[in-house]
């Protein structure tokens, strides 16, 4: 798990860019999977062929990042934000592109240093001291720079949202036995900038009910913002987020299986943000979708954390749903 | 490059929803180019030009009929008119503007509360629309109204001129000129001329509508096409206006660098092989480009690459000052550029992989 978790952790994919986590996940799941597809998206879907229902069961590939939008004279820098960038957290930190570039981001002198600076402010830094010696250009996308660790029983590192759910996707596909329902183990594309990729795949796959497995905030840090969820309290299943909905029949579904498999498990109401289950939700004529997240600290920085026991709990919950009749 | 078209284009009036006089121009100059034309039901113009050899391609090219404009309102008792933006306008240089009203193009004039009576701090922020009316020389509500009901749409009054020491006789490949609605009458521009070609697979040339009020037409053209591949012809944002001394950053486009090429926008990323196709096709054959500034703006790809099961798409633009204001301008030799680099690049279409990866 840690292993799969790491991997996945450390590759490189911002929205859009998801090349390299889609050939080290095909590589996970080829073995396992009846058949793999990519769509016109960049969606890669793992398919395990069964009798019973097709399920669509969706984990984002992309990360946020960062897009240079202008190389000065001196060979520094500018750029945009690739999704929900925290400028707050980005001052000191390294960047890596695609083709091995790292670069460290800095900050013009400010006015007022209690203020968060603006992107404007800041600048990546790649070790050239003019623009021809920059190798990168205008429109490469860049990932945080940061590698994987274990804190106890929590891991942290960048982009575990969303490679926590893919890994938990992969995870389940590899334990999974015989194959009641055919299932659609969904990596999709492009989720941080709109959902892109799971609007695609949602019509593409056409499923019959839908998961998403996703990360989600807690409440459990000092201060937090007032959620009912905390690291380590088991699978998180989705009541509402700012987005959708879940569908009550999957969520009562999935409750029931935790309790009959007595795996923890949580109930979640999200404020903000949403998840791909939101697009796959409304797709054609509408899919019954629910979501199981995996709780994060410090979500959209460099180091997000998770509890290997809720992504466990994430894994074998998900099992207990795909290998369970599904009546809603 | 036929100047004469951009002109028709530019002078046509067509605020998002009201698109007609666009389209019957477009109709009849690519009618006779194409081996089907079609209007659907949200009223986008389909020209379908079939390919000379079985690729197997169906390839989706868009540019949008409608223009930013306004709309009425309301009228008060002593005959001005109120109105509200139709899609993204800029209000801050609406004032002082002529306008043409309803389908007959009566002449108005965008009016405020004269600058002598204003105090210094209401001269420090643009008035709001709110502020503004539409003066036609109407003397009362309802001889107001009588000539331009609620729900009348209003255009600007700009004429189309040829800008720079060459003027009216220059020569059509270069030069500046000026005019109302190059976003995206321009790319409209484009597209027909691309339609004087036969390409090596089937082409769906789709002059959309409603774009500036959300990717509405291309939405649906894209959904019943269903396209292989797409892309859409833009007149886009530049800003290469005079800055500060040393100040070294990027204009999101510089007039007369060639076409823009979209990485990624407020509603895309664009496909990498089709950008790839773009850039390389640039090179092997000497037409300048430039890139666009990522997050800028947004185009009907935007809705075109979510459609059914997700479509490839990649958006070039020529660049254009000023636009969502009554005045834009372009260069000649970046509309021609756009000509050129479109059309080498879907002739090279079908050798690149595009399915599969």
């Amino acid at each position: 798990m840690e292993e799969v978790l790491r991997a996945l952790s450390e590759a490189y994919g911002p929205s859009g860019n998801e090349s390299e986590v889609r050939e080290l996940i095909r590589g996970m799941v080829e073995s396992y999977a009846d058949e793999l597809r990519v769509d016109a998206l960049g969606n890669l879907m793992a398919i395990r062929h069964g009798p019973g229902k097709r399920v669509m069961v969706a984990a984002h590939m992309d990360e946020i990042g960062v897009i240079v939008s202008h190389i000065d004279d001196k060979g520094f820098l500018r750029f945009s934000n690739i999704g929900g960038l925290q400028n707050l957290t980005l001052l000191g930190n390294r960047v890596r592109f695609a083709d091995g570039t790292v670069g460290v981001i800095g900050c013009e002198k400010l006015e007022d240093r209690s203020k968060v600076p603006e992107l404007s402010k800041l600048f990546i830094d790649v070790g050239a001291s003019s623009k021809g010696e920059v190798r990168v250009r205008v429109g490469d996308m860049g990932v945080i720079d940061r590698s994987f660790a274990m804190a106890g029983s929590r891991a942290v590192g960048k982009a575990m949202d969303d490679r926590a759910g893919c890994a938990a996707l992969v995870l389940a596909l590899r334990k999974m036995g015989e194959c009641r329902h055919d299932v659609y183990f969904t990596f999709t594309t492009q989720e941080e900038i709109g959902l892109r990729g799971a609007t695609a795949s949602g019509f593409g796959v056409d499923p019959e009910v839908a998961l998403a497995v996703d990360v989600t905030a807690t409440g459990d840090t000092p201060k937090a913002p007032t959620m009912a969820v905390s690291l380590g309290g088991g699978a998180a299943i989705k009541v509402r987020d700012g987005g959708m909905l879940a569908h009550p029949g999957v969520k009562e579904l999935l409750v029931r299986r935790a309790e009959e498999r007595g795996l923890p498990y949580q109930l979640e109401v999200l404020e903000g943000g949403t998840t791909d289950a939101r697009a796959i939700q409304t797709s054609r004529a509408g899919v019954p979708t629910g979501v199981i997240s995996i709780p994060c600290r410090y979500i959209h920085t460099a180091s997000e954390m998770i509890d290997l026991g809720d992504l466990e709990s994430a894994v074998n919950l998900l099992l207990a749903f795909l290998e369970g009749e599904i009546e809603l | 490059m036929d100047l004469n078209l951009l002109e028709r284009l530019s002078l046509a009036r067509g605020a998002s929803g009201d698109e007609g006089a666009v389209r019957s121009i477009l109709a009849e100059v690519v009618g006779p180019l194409v081996d089907e034309l079609q209007v659907d039901t949200i009223g986008n113009l389909i020209a379908i030009k079939r390919g000379a050899s079985q690729s197997g391609l169906k390839v989706m090219v868009a540019a949008h009929m409608d223009e930013v404009g306004l709309m009425v309102v309301g009228a008060d008792n002593n005959g001005f008119l109120r109105f509200r933006p139709v899609g993204g306008v800029d209000a801050r240089v609406l004032l002082a503007n002529r306008v043409l009203v309803g389908p007959e193009g009566i002449p108005g004039v965008i009016g405020a509360k004269p600058v002598h009576l204003t105090s210094p701090k209401e001269r420090e922020a643009p008035l709001p629309v709110e502020q503004l009316y539409i003066d036609i020389g109407a003397k009362s509500k309802d001889e107001a109204l009588g000539a331009a009901p609620l729900g009348t749409y209003v255009t600007f009054d700009t004429p189309f001129t040829r800008l720079g020491a060459g003027g009216a006789q220059g020569a059509a490949e270069s030069g500046r000129v000026a005019g109302k609605a190059f976003d995206d009458r321009a790319g409209c521009c484009v597209l027909a001329e691309l339609l004087a070609e036969s390409y090596p697979f089937d082409l769906l040339a789709v002059f959309t509508v409603q774009e500036e009020v959300g990717l509405r037409g291309a939405q649906v053209a894209a959904y019943a096409l269903c396209p292989d591949l797409a892309f859409a012809l833009e007149g886009t944002v530049c800003d290469d206006a005079p800055r500060p001394e040393g100040e070294d950053v990027s204009p999101t486009t510089r007039l007369g660098f060639g076409p823009a090429i979209t990485i990624t926008d407020a509603s895309v990323v664009a496909d990498r092989r089709l950008v790839e196709l773009l850039m390389d096709t640039a090179e092997r054959e000497g037409i300048p480009c430039q890139v666009k500034q990522p997050n800028v703006g947004g185009t009907d790809i935007g809705a075109i690459h979510l459609q059914r099961g997700g479509i490839p798409t990649a958006a070039l633009s020529v660049p254009c000052r000023y636009i969502h204001s009554p005045e834009s301008i372009l260069d000649l030799g970046d509309l021609e550029n756009c000509i050129r680099l479109m059309r080498a690049s879907l002739m090279r279409l079908p050798s690149i992989p595009w399915k599969g990866r």
